[in-house]
């Protein structure tokens, strides 16, 4: 047997795998989309008519922007500190950042709905503390939503920047400094743009996983903040409208898409190591 | 590493640990409180609600289910996703670059889409029954875990023994079986458990797939938040949480845990 087809036998079943059971799949939900009677863009037009569609498409964009951004920031500056610990309080912080990470979705949410419940954790602080007399009603809000996103993302991003810190040399930042370079001038003319690159993977992760959440909206926004997943699930599962939740998927397969393909371009721009 | 760290830094991330751990603390606390509702601090201790758990029938099966689902789904995928590691890693001129990007698709893909793109074309389409579907579904989600830790290992792995091996009259399968794998073993194993612990936890998938009578674990606790507000979800959680400490426990010894900062 030459070596080539060996190679592809190899392959075959997995290549399959993916092939049937995702690419077809996915295709024809794709598809769906341009089968109308009323005319190829029908679905379109009425998604992008639509207030409410486009409301939730909006409110999607904006939570996954904030948990971005907020994530970012958070884990960039936690992800430091980490890397710069000593040996042993290094891998302690790193397993506490992992732990929560492999814990499932549900059980991270499910957290925040006993903590921001009427009844819930905080509301009985405040009331305890008597700063407040009435509980608050926080959960179903947008911010509910958010700040457990961000719980959930905050984890990766830590431990994708923390392997990107540790990857710069100390010899590049001594330099610097021998070369008159300030602490703040060191990080903004040489770490920052060392750590691009993963700045960017970490922003996908999080911009991408965030978009196209399901659970978390699902417990912590419910109906009144419904969010692209959770009005795909909608759609599909309680009013049966499959053209309708295929134009959701579409919507959704595209936003992730051309972000990843935008910031990896970006990325490979602006790689200071690649030039 | 010299340690000039900012104070006000080093404080800034203690608090962000704080925050990362202690909801998992108040869940844990909650569960083994006396109260039928959950609260925080813990008001006298029990074990109770995590007997609860086995006397609700729904959670005894979804959780054999979930379980069978993961180990099912993760071993049929390692059994297609080894060849095809291997093949990536060792015919790098015989097989297109751009097939590695193929298996990382799961991941690329929006889960809910994939969730109800299957559910249209397997469940409805092709009439597979549930279980089936379900594990189809999971195989694939957990693919380029397979895939790509495995491949990591190999990457690292020196096959002039293999060739070594072959040439001193051993099969090819055989110098598979005696001399890569067991090199490639740590890497199997962490591949396993992290795509074991991926689809134990899966929920976007899993929605579409699960009907009448067949659950997955994560599924049932969603339904069962919807109506009860009992401690008995956060001792279920609990257990999941000793789940993730002896998946991280497996990960250490195999590929260490630094390895998911890579």
């Amino acid at each position: 047997m030459s070596a080539r087809l060996r190679a592809w036998l190899l392959v075959t079943p997995a290549t399959l795998l993916v092939v049937l059971f995702l690419v077809l799949p996915v295709l024809s939900t794709l598809a769906t989309t341009f089968g109308d009677p009323k005319g190829v863009f029908a679905p379109y037009a009425t998604f992008f008519n639509s207030r409410f569609r486009m409301t939730v498409l909006w409110r999607t964009m904006e939570v996954a922007v904030i948990t971005t951004i907020v994530s970012v920031a958070v884990g960039f500056a936690t992800a430091w500190v980490v890397a710069k610990a000593p040996g042993r309080a290094r891998s302690l912080l790193i397993i506490a950042a992992v732990f929560p990470l492999l814990t499932g979705v549900v059980v991270r949410s499910f957290a925040w709905l006993v903590i921001l419940g009427k009844n819930g954790i905080l509301n009985n602080f405040l009331i305890w503390t008597g700063l407040i007399s009435e509980p608050l009603s926080m959960l179903y809000t947008q911010g509910s939503v958010i700040v457990a996103m961000i719980y959930l993302f905050v984890p990766l991003m830590i431990l994708t920047l923390v392997g990107v810190l540790e990857g710069i040399p100390q010899d590049l930042t001594d330099a610097a400094a021998s070369l008159g370079a300030t602490p703040a001038a060191t990080f903004r003319q040489v770490i920052l743009p060392m750590a691009v690159p993963g700045l960017i993977v970490g922003s996908v992760l999080v911009f991408t996983g965030s978009f196209t959440s399901y659970a978390t909206p699902q417990l912590l926004g419910g109906e009144r903040q419904m969010m692209m997943g959770t009005f795909l699930y909608q759609r599909a599962m309680v009013t049966f409208d499959w053209v309708g939740a295929s134009t959701i998927a579409a919507v959704m397969v595209v936003v992730t898409l051309t972000t990843v393909l935008f910031m990896s371009k970006l990325a490979r721009k602006l790689n200071p190591v690649a030039g | 590493m010299q340690n000039k760290t900012h104070p006000l830094l080093i404080a800034f991330a203690v608090l962000v640990f704080f925050f990362l751990l202690g909801p998992l603390v108040i869940i844990i606390g909650s569960a083994l409180s006396e109260t039928s509702y959950l609260t925080f601090p813990p008001q006298g201790l029990t074990l109770h609600w995590f007997e609860n758990i086995f006397e609700i029938s729904a959670f005894r099966r979804t959780m054999a289910t979930s379980f069978m689902l993961a180990v099912g789904g993760t071993a049929l995928s390692m059994l297609i996703g080894i060849p095809a590691a291997y093949a990536l890693a060792r015919y790098r001129v015989e097989i297109p670059r751009f097939l590695g990007n193929v298996y990382v698709l799961p991941i690329l893909i929006p889960e809910i889409v994939l969730g109800f793109s299957l559910m249209k074309s397997l469940a409805t389409g092709l009439g597979l029954p549930i279980t089936l579907s379900l594990l189809v579904g999971h195989a694939l989600l957990v693919l380029p875990y397979c895939v790509r830790v495995v491949g990591a290992s190999l990457n690292n792995f020196d096959f002039s023994i293999e060739e070594a091996a072959v040439s001193l009259g051993c099969t090819r399968a055989k110098a598979f079986f005696t001399v890569v794998l067991p090199n490639i073993q740590a890497g199997i194993i962490a591949g396993f458990i992290l795509a074991f612990i991926t689809s134990l936890n899966d929920v976007s998938v899993s929605i579409f797939l699960t009907g009448p009578g067949v659950s997955t674990l994560p599924i049932q606790l969603l339904a069962h938040m919807e109506q009860f507000f009992d401690p008995t979800i956060a001792s279920v959680s609990v257990l999941l949480m000793l789940v993730t400490v002896a998946v991280m426990a497996i990960v250490e010894r195999t590929l260490g845990l630094t390895f998911l900062t890579k």
